[in-house]
């Protein structure tokens, strides 16, 4: 990636910054900053667009709901002495 | 069907040895904390060891447990420790100790392919899905942890940062390199399979 200038933002001070954006930690006036600098740069408004979307597609796929196989649980129970609980289900 | 329990859990009773809650605490965590060994290990056997052994560390050490961080970044970061421990037997030509200052220019953007704005449905593909799963398999196991706890288990960077005893900019850095790495490999993928679509963007 170049680093020219684009408004008052190199391409690599936008590529610092990028998480923070995307996670909506960066102020409004550097939201800004780097939206202008997104609508004079083709190649950062791709980076910016393309990892928002990676990560929406992480969040997509990611299996945060499976849980943990029955046989797997039983053997970590036995291990830790809690053979009783087995039959309840605590798993939120 | 019983509706979850998500009352919070007692580090009190923990303390006193309530067996009770330590079962609704073991079955609280023990999900993420399997799929947190699967992830950084990648074989069903090593994420059970790592499993057990957090709990079992759990019980040990839960009564000097001084609750200067939360009770789930604490599990999070034994089970973390453990994972990395494990990785380190299993691999030890791989540094693990780095602070992730590697060349800023191996993780700067190549591809420009842009994907986008194509629809979610047309991008997760069964084939897909799998690139990214190799994708993030692939990460080095420092930039690995970080992506799993924060854009995997939906950690904050501040709890990533107590779970991992890494500086937030650290985990920031991390953070954004793992998720470059990934876009670039999605990149390849998406130009090579969407070729006339991207050009039609």
């Amino acid at each position: 990636m170049s680093n020219h200038k684009h408004t008052n933002m190199t391409c690599d001070q936008l590529l610092g910054l990028l998480s923070d954006y995307l996670d909506g930690y960066t102020h409004d006036e550097v939201c800004r900053e780097i939206e202008h600098h997104m609508s004079e740069c083709q190649n950062c408004r791709v980076v910016v667009d393309t990892t928002r979307k990676t990560i929406s597609l992480v969040h997509a796929c990611n299996d945060t709901q499976l849980s943990l196989p029955e046989d797997v649980r039983e053997r970590l129970f036995k291990r830790l002495n809690l053979d009783d609980y087995l039959k309840q289900q605590n798993a939120p | 069907m019983s509706e979850p329990d998500t009352r919070e859990i007692s580090v009190e009773a923990l303390r006193a040895g309530d067996r009770d809650e330590f079962a609704r605490f073991v079955d609280m965590y023990s999900s993420p904390i399997y799929r947190l060994g699967l992830r950084m290990l990648g074989r069903e056997q090593d994420a059970e060891d790592v499993l057990q052994n957090t709990f079992i560390k759990v019980l040990q050490y839960i009564s000097g447990f001084e609750e200067r961080s939360s009770l789930s970044t604490w599990v999070y970061r034994i089970a973390a420790n453990e994972a990395l421990m494990m990785l380190r037997r299993m691999r030890p030509e791989v540094n693990l100790d780095d602070q992730g200052n590697q060349d800023d220019d191996d993780f700067a953007p190549a591809q420009f392919v842009d994907w986008g704005a194509l629809p979610e449905d047309k991008l997760l593909t069964g084939e897909a899905k799998k690139v990214l799963d190799r994708a993030i398999q692939k990460l080095p196991a420092t930039l690995r942890v970080v992506f799993i706890l924060r854009d995997i288990e939906g950690l904050s960077i501040k709890e990533t940062s107590d779970a991992l005893n890494l500086t937030e900019t650290n985990v920031k850095t991390r953070l954004l390199r793992a998720r470059l790495n990934l876009r670039e490999k999605l990149s390849v993928y998406y130009g090579k399979h969407f070729p006339r679509e991207l050009d039609n963007e």
